[in-house]
């Protein structure tokens, strides 16, 4: 369950375009991750697969990318964003909730969970985030009174609360100090037993550490995708090599 | 069971979007009223003398040819009462801008951008009766006659206490969106504080005080509440600063109850003309708010 | 750039450290060479200058005081004779010189709590609207709409709202109310009486279409100044549109949007012609919402001219004014520092 296919997508802002025919195939139960400098057109792919592209006024894309074999613009969005998480930039946790209601907020919004449910979701996400052990005596505090490192989790574990079949991850650490940032990468490790990871970084560090493929982007096209040792060890293409040996970008 | 979930949260969604655009709906409503009220019966005495002759006598019902006359005066009246209190309000409330801005920026000066936003609530009546008290007690020291409490040049205190705070907080506002740089690099040359605020702040900014300046003038434009106890009425308009002043807002008062036909038609006529010349002043303003604001902020 | 610095000229020796001094030998530029009378001059004048807008910005503080001084002055007769009285009698009766205000603080409050009661729901399903749900081409038209509210002169408001607002409430809505919510069990008091349309609720209608124009646009403000990854985290979670509203929008924007009504209860408590024309001018505490009453404003726009100069009667209705200057400037204290929060809030991230 979680495996994403990309067939020959393009994506526009307004009349800017942000990707040209990508195509590519997230395996299940992995961790992709995507290089390249900024302005590639990284967000812009990975906020295609929970169809948050569609929301910023006057995008739009052509292309198909389907989940599972199903076609992800032909299934309600509210239900494809219910399995697949994301987490942004910025740890952006909702200001007037509690560190609890955070983690609870999507089963809320699902309605229907018995509170013992949610308790019990709220813990185990906490854990999987590893969170649990430093908030776990301060559930009812507000969840932006945690250090920048501690909210990115908190929203990492909001994320898994309901349960989701892919994680997406955009530049999750790039506000993050190198100590939150070691932490968090350690769990994105430890998720893919049970997740599938697409993580949107311009590390190539972080991508070599956490990611078993990895694909290389450039102004909006898909330059090589492959397992990350055979990307960064023997690049296939002139544009990937001069890349990962920091001739640009 | 958890499709029928999705599916009934999907159909909330849709309901409170309906509604929005229902309460938007609801809210045009009565300014298409108000507009189509005024257009449907006050167009009978628009003319060219609509805006040049005084009020005619009044027409019964059991008369056949009413004779429309105009409001001429009164359009004068305002005209001057909106100029004198400009020329009070606009001068000092620029520099209180400055002030707010360029002098002021911490400790008593926020207190005082703070009051000034605070005076542009208080409610115009209760203006209007300070500048009436404070009128009377002069006079009274004066050995003057009570009777002569009522003028031209009350009314437009009156006026210019309302829009000063709105100019200075608008001034306030332009003046602190020109960027720091412009005044270290005017004052780094040399230029002495006052000159590089007038000649090179206020230069930058000067769209957007003059877009406050136009808010201040569209506020009382249409005041008639101030008016009541301090400019009075005059049916000849204005015939001097110590005398009593008519204005289009406060003959639409005085003309809401009126049996006569014609003078019912002028009075709406008159609302309509002022509606208009509002509207118009509200989108110039706006636009040219949001055009400078857009520039400012794309600026940097 | 060109103009040489130079020191001569320069009145703030000590804000040029770093630039060079002294004008090179052989400058391009026309010398703005200053003489030290120049110099003086412009010295003196700066000095002026700042003592002048300093002086004027205070002038705020003072004419806020003076407000104060010349209310409870020109109140003076009333308040010597009534005192603290005054605040808790409810009989106005001019004949007797009998003045307590409470009548009309009643109707001023009931009709702004009734106009807030109508205009909140209907601002924030503008300002929603606008922000969240219409076509980005749409919404600044729209909204610029809107706003044309605020530019109709409330005597304009007055004016339309008696002639044909007045009738409409008499003949349709208000026996339609008193047919249907009227008949619930304990509500028939509250819609009683015989509906002449002139009235609190009429008023209250009249105030409500005013403040949506104040309250619909400090709401799009204060909503459009929530961040857009609090909507996409919302969206991401499986949220709907409404919910994303709802949950990440509405929370976020909510001390801005009490701030807003605040506002809107500022403008609709000191509101004078409209109601003035509308409410039937009854110096009593209004018995339903189909009474005649009066509000402190319309009272004094119907009743200050036929008080005499230093009557105790102009001294009553003086202190009316003080009373209610008294009650917009709390309201407006407490709107200004919520909306400044939000402001402040938005400037710290």
């Amino acid at each position: 369950m979680g495996r994403f296919v990309v067939d020959h997508l393009n994506a526009f802002y307004k009349d800017k375009q942000a990707l040209y025919d990508v195509s590519l195939e997230f395996p299940e139960k992995t961790v992709t991750a995507i290089i390249g400098p900024s302005g590639c057109g990284k967000s812009t792919l990975i906020r295609c697969l929970n169809r948050l592209h569609e929301v910023t006024p006057r995008a739009r894309h052509s292309g198909t990318i389907s989940l599972d074999g199903r076609e992800i613009h032909e299934m309600d969005a509210v239900r494809l964003r219910r399995r697949v998480g994301m987490v942004f930039q910025k740890p952006n946790p909702f200001p007037t909730m509690t560190v609890y209601e955070n983690v609870a907020a999507g089963l809320k919004l699902e309605g229907g969970h018995p509170k013992n449910e949610i308790d019990q979701e709220v813990y185990r996400s906490l854990k999987q985030a590893a969170l649990w052990e430093e908030v776990k005596s301060n559930l009812d505090g507000p969840g932006v009174g945690l250090s920048g490192g501690q909210q990115q989790r908190l929203c990492i574990a909001r994320a898994l609360a309901v349960s989701p079949e892919v994680l997406l991850m955009d530049e999750p650490c790039s506000a993050l100090d190198p100590i939150a940032t070691a932490k968090i990468e350690d769990l994105i490790f430890d998720l893919r037993k049970n997740y599938t990871v697409v993580i949107v970084t311009h590390n190539m560090q972080q991508a070599a550490r956490v990611a078993e493929y990895t694909a290389f982007m450039y102004m909006g096209k898909l330059v090589e995708f492959d397992l990350t040792e055979k990307l960064f060890e023997s690049p296939k293409e002139k544009l990937t090599e001069s890349y990962i040996t920091g001739r640009f970008g | 069971m958890a499709f029928d979930r999705v599916a009934r949260r999907r159909w909330k969604s849709h309901l409170f979007a309906g509604l929005t655009l229902l309460c938007v709906v609801a809210a045009l409503i009565p300014l298409t009223s108000i507009v189509w009220t005024a257009f449907d019966r006050g167009a009978p005495a628009l003319s060219v003398g609509f805006f040049t002759q005084p009020l005619p006598a009044p027409c019964g019902s059991a008369q056949t040819h009413c004779s429309y006359g105009g409001v001429g005066p009164y359009i004068e009246g305002t005209l001057v009462l909106i100029a004198l209190s400009s020329l009070i309000a606009i001068p000092i409330g620029v520099l209180i801008g400055i002030y707010l801005s360029e002098y002021g920026r911490r400790g008593i000066g926020r207190v005082i951008s703070f009051f000034t936003d605070v005076l542009t609530g208080v409610p115009s009546i209760v203006v209007g009766i300070f500048v009436y008290t404070l009128t009377l007690d002069y006079i009274l020291k004066t050995g003057g006659n009570p009777e002569n409490v009522y003028s031209a040049l009350s009314g437009a205190t009156a006026l210019a206490i309302i829009m000063l705070p709105i100019v200075a907080r608008t001034t306030e506002e332009a003046l602190r969106a020109v960027p720091d740089s412009v005044r270290e690099a005017a004052l780094a040359l040399g230029i002495p504080k006052h000159r590089t605020t007038l000649r090179i702040v206020l230069t930058a900014a000067l769209p957007a005080v003059l877009t406050g300046a136009l808010l201040g003038v569209m506020r009382v434009g249409g005041e008639a509440a101030p008016l009541l106890f301090t400019a009075f009425n005059n049916p000849l308009g204005y015939t001097g600063v110590t005398q009593p002043a008519g204005a289009l807002p406060t003959m639409i008062y005085n003309l809401y109850q009126t049996p006569y036909a014609n003078w019912q038609a002028d009075a709406w006529a008159s609302a309509l003309v002022l509606v208009l010349i509002m509207v118009i002043l509200s989108v110039a303003s706006q636009i040219v708010f949001t055009r400078v604001r857009r520039r400012i902020s794309g600026g940097q | 750039m060109g103009i040489a610095p130079n020191v001569g000229m320069n009145p703030f020796p000590g804000e040029d450290a770093g630039v060079p001094a002294g004008p090179p030998p052989h400058s391009p530029v026309p010398q703005l060479e200053a003489t030290p009378r120049r110099e003086r001059i412009g010295r003196w004048f700066n000095s002026i200058f700042r003592l002048l807008v300093t002086v004027l910005g205070f002038g705020i503080l003072a004419l806020a005081a003076l407000f104060i001084i010349v209310l409870a002055q020109g109140a003076w007769p009333s308040l010597l004779k009534f005192g603290p009285n005054f605040l808790s009698t409810s009989t106005w009766d001019p004949v007797h010189s009998i003045f307590g205000v409470v009548p009309f603080v009643i109707g001023t409050l009931l009709t702004s709590a009734i106009a807030l009661l109508i205009a909140v729901p209907v601002s924030l399903g503008v300002a929603i609207f606008l922000t969240e749900q219409s076509p980005t081409w749409l919404s600044g038209p729209l909204g610029l709409v809107v706003q044309l509210l605020a530019a109709v002169p409330s005597v304009v408001y007055g004016f339309w709202g008696f002639i044909v607002l007045v009738p409409y409430m008499r003949l349709s809505v208000e026996p339609g109310l008193q047919g249907s919510v009227g008949k619930v069990p304990g509500l028939g008091g509250v819609f009683g009486g015989t509906p002449v349309g002139t009235d609190i609720l009429t008023s209250s209608v009249i105030l409500a279409i005013m403040i949506i124009p104040t309250i619909s646009s400090v709401c799009r403000d204060s909503l459009l100044a929530v961040p857009r990854h609090q909507r996409e985290a919302a969206l991401s979670l499986g949220a709907t549109k409404w919910e994303t509203t709802n949950f990440a929008v509405l929370r976020y924007a909510s001390s801005g949007i009490i701030g807003a009504i605040i506002l809107g209860l500022g403008r609709a408590l000191g509101e004078t012609m409209a109601v003035t024309m509308t409410i039937g001018n009854a110096d009593v505490i209004p018995k339903s919402l189909f009474s005649q009453g009066q509000t402190i404003a319309s009272l004094i726009a119907n009743e200050f001219t036929s008080a005499g100069p230093g009557s105790i009667y102009q001294g009553a209705i003086i202190e009316a004014a003080l009373v209610l200057f008294a009650i917009t400037i709390l309201v407006n204290v407490i709107a200004r520092l919520l909306v400044g929060r939000v402001l402040r809030v938005e400037g710290g991230s």
